[in-house]
């Protein structure tokens, strides 16, 4: 007589189910990659630091109303011209450079502007200032800012472009990926020569005004 | 001999017993790993204003976060301004203390690396982001990062 076994559960689907879990946690786990638009703030000046007198050209004035318009050097300005009245401003180089550690950097020659002496001097003499009502939006507060930053490095992209053959925004992620890698010393040695060099002929000076209010 | 002839030729069928051990081990790996957000919102999540010109924040444990919205405990009002900072709603005047107590758990040769993310909402005030900066410039917390999303206008 035929023994009765019992019959053994079929566990083929198993991994169907164990697949289907799987995908659905790789699908739903959302990585968190925080990102930003970077920023840094300026010092807390000492107790009777009195500012250096900038000349007024040097000075690229930005007003956000409580409306989110712009007034940009006394004229309103769409938030996508920014950008390019931006560039157009930081890249004039009509007059001398700043003197940096004694020595004048005299007039800019990498600069492609109008050369309008109404307008800046030079890259690092040149000043942009935001200035925003308290019940400014934030969203467009950013938005200004990115353009800002965005105009920088569109200048910054030209200039290494034509120095060094590649961009500003690849070199500077070349630089800080080998930077702390002992075998590639020299590499990043380079890199970071011309990196700063970049960064030293167009430096970043963003400065936000106290916020205007009632 | 013929109990030998018997026998059928042909391929065994693999065996995929194991088969869900593994994927079952693949799951258990992500659930692990996924790491879920350490505090919990007391604002509503922030709708990030978009950006073009975003980086990416290295080192997370270097970051300490703030976040500005609408909270969500009626008490507070309906404003866009609430601010939180660990697992409290605070105002301004908190940040100092904040910052202050991220930086016990750090040691000393990273301070000046960390980074301060402000996560508002797009609908935030500039008033109320001004009133951090100035706190942070007070215990000079200089590298901050206004989270946004990157996209087009």
């Amino acid at each position: 007589m035929a023994r009765r076994e019992n019959p053994e559960i079929n566990a083929g689907s198993m991994a169907d189910i164990a697949f289907l879990l799987l995908i659905f946690f790789l699908v739903t786990t959302t990585m968190n990659v925080d990102s930003g638009v970077p920023k840094r703030l300026s010092e807390k000046p000492p107790e009777e630091f009195e500012p250096p007198i900038v000349k007024e050209k040097n000075i690229f004035e930005i007003n956000i109303n409580r409306n989110n318009e712009l007034l940009v050097e006394g004229e309103e300005l769409k938030i996508g011209d920014l950008k390019a009245a931006a560039k157009k401003f930081i890249d004039n180089g009509g007059g001398e450079g700043k003197i940096v550690d004694a020595t004048p950097t005299g007039p800019c020659a990498y600069c492609k502007g109008d050369k309008d002496p109404e307008s800046s001097d030079h890259p690092n003499k040149a000043i942009i200032t935001v200035t925003s009502d308290r019940l400014t939006e934030y969203g467009t507060y950013v938005k200004v800012q990115s353009e800002l930053i965005g105009a920088y490095t569109d200048l910054r992209n030209n200039l290494s472009l034509q120095r060094y053959n590649i961009s500003y925004t690849e070199l500077e992620k070349q630089y800080k990926k080998i930077k702390d890698d002992k075998d590639q010393k020299s590499k990043a040695d380079v890199l970071k020569i011309r990196y700063e060099d970049i960064k030293k002929a167009y430096p970043q000076i963003i400065t936000d005004a106290e916020p205007t209010s009632d | 001999m013929s109990k030998f002839r018997k026998k059928k030729k042909g391929l065994p069928p693999v065996n995929t017993a194991a088969l869900p051990d593994i994927v079952f081990m693949l799951l258990f790996f992500f659930m692990v790993t996924t790491t879920m957000r350490e505090t919990d919102l007391k604002v509503e999540n922030p709708v990030l204003p978009t950006a073009t010109e975003v980086k990416k924040l290295e080192d997370k444990s270097l970051v300490s976060t703030i976040y500005v919205g609408k909270a969500n405990d009626p008490k507070y009002g309906s404003g866009y301004n609430r601010i939180q900072l660990n697992d409290k709603i605070g105002t301004a005047e908190d940040v100092p203390a904040f910052i202050l107590s991220r930086r016990d758990k750090i040691s000393e040769d990273k301070h000046l690396r960390m980074t301060t993310s402000i996560k508002a909402d797009k609908r935030a005030n500039v008033g109320t982001i001004t009133d951090i900066r100035e706190q942070l410039r007070e215990v000079n917390a200089l590298k901050i990062s206004y989270s946004a999303a990157k996209g087009a206008n």
